[in-house]
């Protein structure tokens, strides 16, 4: 299964040790409630911790998933690494430079390294914009279009890098005249991904990028983005509830619940071996698709697996609970967890998988091994034994391979 | 209880199902007695038996057609054909792609696909009574007003729009349960609380008051749930209930769903675009393209060996959980789902199809007969797991009961 699988291919990690391209230390979001419901009367009531001291390195050329139930807290991490929202407090750095002290110009101008894919591809384009117009926008304003003088100019050469651009998402280049609302979802998100590529960006934040599409039109949209990842050198930050699709893509995962990270993994670690609770639920919630078995057949559900779905929902950010805040809901919850809160450490060597080999010397393919060490918020890691994920060995016979073109 | 219930006829003793008239007691008013109560409990001539073995529902050739053009002259089908069979108590999964046509379905069967629209073909709901059975789509307005919510529930997909701001959510599921039966204020309310228990919401009576806004996502939809249940329905229509929810939540309302199926005897249409869901929740499933049921089966036959290619590209195209494929090559299904407007001739998958034949392109594959288990694979006769007649349907040319 996952774990003992042939290290993947795909991501050219530069040798030596990883690169941080960018990192947030202590990150932090509060939205201030006010008691009347009219936002900007009534008086100031506390605050909701959207982020409550987030740390966290991307590195060079990977691809880094952030997983958790909505309400987590992860578009807001998404936004604030971006700077597209002000963090209330803590620090963004990007390759080394503080992107939340650069002054409003600086700001726009480094954009052009850093750029988001937006979940919805129907809110996200300007419905009386054609395609075309929206891919040479941002080639004018940050001057990517030639030196050529003249504004007719400059226009006409980012026309024609606005169809190579369609090229490249595979869209033909009759798009570039139409407009958001003629074509299908699968399109519309094909032109975001343009969108943003269209500055030659070294890192991408994808909210939730295939969310809203199509479940045949997923698999092609993870694939182009594994595929410009891998062309471009680009580091990937994708915020996903999609876990199937986070196993496809990611090469780390982190984990979020209430604004904070409870643990942080290397994917296929992650994937076969949950060391906190609430990784090892949300695992056993994803609906298993394969031939059932012989259990299956005997009337029994797979889904009475253990453990049982996770119980209750999120509690709310603005009244989170004492201690560890998953403890309300977690099955293994003891006094402490009321009590204090479990910060997020290096999972011990004791907590460390046989099956995955000491203390996660993970994939030494691309140069230098990964000296990666799990990362995990819980007074208890692996305490809570998920079953293993697996799918049936078979699958589904005749199926396999077929629908490839 | 009604005090002079006329017995309706036992038409359907020749075993061809007749349609009774629109004007079916059993459909327009009888009341209920007993939940779920199969009619071969009840009575006890050939003819209960003949009805019992009747589906509850049964769909064939439901067109769903749309004017276009500038004076509406042609119509375009986003239903062309479609037919489905629900059993008493049996959960059945529609999948397919969005505009496949499966919201649209679930709408037809009540009769709520908006104006221009108009709905073609035979909707049959099996009556109480023996022999009852009556064409959905003859009835009329004020009997299928007594259809809706009380045979057949429906909880819609997105459940903040599905709910009236304005309400408090105890009012508006009071307002469901009193619909359909007299019942006071104090009572409709004892209802509605009783409801919310039953959908597991804590705290019943004081969510009474709360009003939509103040639940979340999950809440709300089991707040749908309810409503749709206060009439005592059969048959609950769900489309994509769990759709905007997280997995966790989703794993929780599709456990709430599974265990009303068993304690009520509800009959379930799950529609759903996930196929994982409909593996672990459904005992048959429909896929739908363009419009059609391309393939109908028993979840187990249809995972272990789908028929059409379509189901095949569907199931080889899902990342799945545990079995991660080389990065960035995911099987892909080329090509977009036919439009309705823009239907390809033949088969309406063949523009996609990895199989497609010349005849593919010119001529529709006709809807075979229900096919016994003679067709399941070696693999499932050899476990023992396809004794029971387990019948499939499969819209293409490549199978081997369509006659070429």
């Amino acid at each position: 299964m996952s774990a003992t699988a042939p290290p993947r291919q795909g991501t050219r990690l530069p040798a030596g040790p990883p690169q941080v391209l960018l990192s947030a230390i202590g990150l932090e979001k509060r939205y201030p409630l006010r008691r009347s419901s009219f936002g900007w009367r009534g008086r100031r009531r506390g605050s909701v911790a959207a982020l409550a001291g987030v740390d966290l390195e991307v590195r060079r050329g990977e691809c880094l998933a952030v997983v958790g139930e909505s309400g987590g807290g992860k578009t807001t991490l998404a936004r604030c690494l971006l700077r597209l929202v002000e963090p209330t407090a803590g620090r963004v750095s990007f390759d080394g430079e503080d992107i939340l002290a650069l002054p409003p110009g600086d700001l726009r101008r480094r954009r052009r390294r850093f750029q988001m894919i937006y979940q919805d591809p129907y809110d996200s384009l300007d419905p009386r914009q054609r395609i075309g117009a929206a891919l040479v926008e941002p080639l004018l304003l940050h001057r990517l279009a030639g030196r050529a003088a003249g504004a007719w100019r400059r226009r006409q050469a980012a026309r024609r890098r606005a169809v190579e651009l369609l090229a490249t998402v595979g869209l033909p280049a009759s798009a570039a005249e139409r407009f958001p609302h003629q074509l299908s979802g699968g399109q519309r998100q094909r032109v975001g991904i343009a969108r943003a590529l269209a500055v030659e960006p070294e890192l991408l934040v994808a909210d939730e990028p295939v969310s809203a599409l199509d479940v045949s039109v997923r698999s092609q949209i993870l694939n182009l983005l594994a595929e410009l990842q891998q062309r471009m050198g680009l580091t990937l930050v994708l915020i996903a509830h999609d876990l199937a699709a986070v196993e496809q893509m990611a090469d780390r995962v982190a984990v979020f619940y209430l604004g904070r990270i409870v643990e942080l993994a290397p994917c296929a670690e992650l994937f076969a071996h949950p060391l906190h609770p609430y990784t090892a639920s949300l695992l056993a919630s994803v609906p298993v698709l394969g031939s059932p078995g012989p259990a299956a057949a005997a009337g029994i559900r797979r889904r009475f697996r253990a453990p049982k779905p996770l119980a209750g929902e999120p509690p709310s950010p603005a009244a989170p609970p004492s201690g560890c805040p998953f403890h309300p809901r977690c099955p293994v919850a003891q006094a402490r967890c009321a009590v204090e809160r479990p910060e997020l450490l290096p999972a011990g060597p004791e907590t460390a998988t046989p099956a995955v080999g000491s203390a996660g010397v993970i994939r030494a393919e691309g140069g230098g091994a990964l000296p990666d060490t799990r990362l995990v918020a819980c007074f208890f890691p692996g305490s809570l034994r998920g079953a293993p994920v697996q799918a049936p060995p078979a699958g589904v016979p005749r199926s396999e391979g077929r629908a490839a073109p | 209880m009604n005090p002079t219930l006329p017995t309706a006829p036992p038409a359907a003793a020749g075993g061809a199902p007749t349609v009774a008239s629109g004007t079916s007691p059993d459909v327009a008013g009888a009341s209920r007695d007993g939940a779920g109560g199969f009619p071969i409990l009840a009575g006890g001539t050939p003819s209960d038996y003949v009805a019992a073995a009747r589906p509850l529902l049964a769909i064939e050739g439901l067109e769903v057609t749309f004017p276009q053009g500038r004076e509406g002259r042609q119509r375009v089908a986003a239903v062309c054909g479609a037919s489905l069979t629900i059993g008493r108590g049996e959960c059945v999964g529609l999948v397919g792609e969005s505009g496949s046509g499966k919201s649209l379905l679930a709408l037809a069967v009540l009769r709520l696909v908006p104006p221009p629209g108009r709905v073609g073909g035979r909707v049959l709901l099996d009556g109480r009574e023996p022999g009852g059975q009556a064409d959905l789509l003859a009835l009329p307005e004020a009997a299928m007003r007594q259809v809706r919510g009380a045979r057949i529930g429906i909880v819609f997909q997105e459940p903040m729009t599905a709910l009236n701001p304005f309400y408090s959510i105890g009012f508006q599921i009071a307002e469901a349960a009193a619909a359909h039966r007299p019942l006071g204020r104090r009572a409709a309310r004892e209802e509605a609380v009783r409801l919310l228990e039953r959908v597991a919401i804590p705290d019943a009576r004081r969510r009474l008051a709360d009003y939509p806004h103040q639940l979340s996502g999950g809440q709300r939809q089991r707040v749908l749930l309810a409503m749709a249940l206060a009439g005592g329905p059969e048959l609950l229509l769900a489309d994509e209930p769990t759709t905007a929810l997280d997995v966790t939540l989703q794993a929780q309302v599709l456990e709430l769903l599974d265990e009303l199926r068993h304690d009520l005897g509800l009959s379930v249409l799950l529609i759903t675009h996930d196929l994982a869901v409909v593996a672990e929740t459904c005992d048959r499933v429909a896929v739908m393209y363009a419009g059609q049921v391309v393939e109908e089966a028993a979840v187990e036959d249809l995972f272990r060996a789908p028929a059409h290619p379509y189901t095949r590209a569907l199931l080889a195209t899902l990342p799945r959980l545990g079995r991660p494929a080389e990065r960035g090559r995911l099987p892909v299904l080329p090509g977009q789902p036919a439009e309705p407007a823009a239907r390809p001739a033949g088969c309406p998958f063949h523009p996609r199809c990895p199989e497609a034949m010349p005849i593919c392109a010119v001529e529709e594959p006709p809807e075979t007969e229900p096919l016994p288990a003679a067709e399941a694979p070696a693999a499932a006769v050899a476990t023992g797991a396809a004794t029971a007649v387990r019948p499939r349907r499969v819209r293409c040319w490549l199978h081997p009961a369509v006659p070429r």
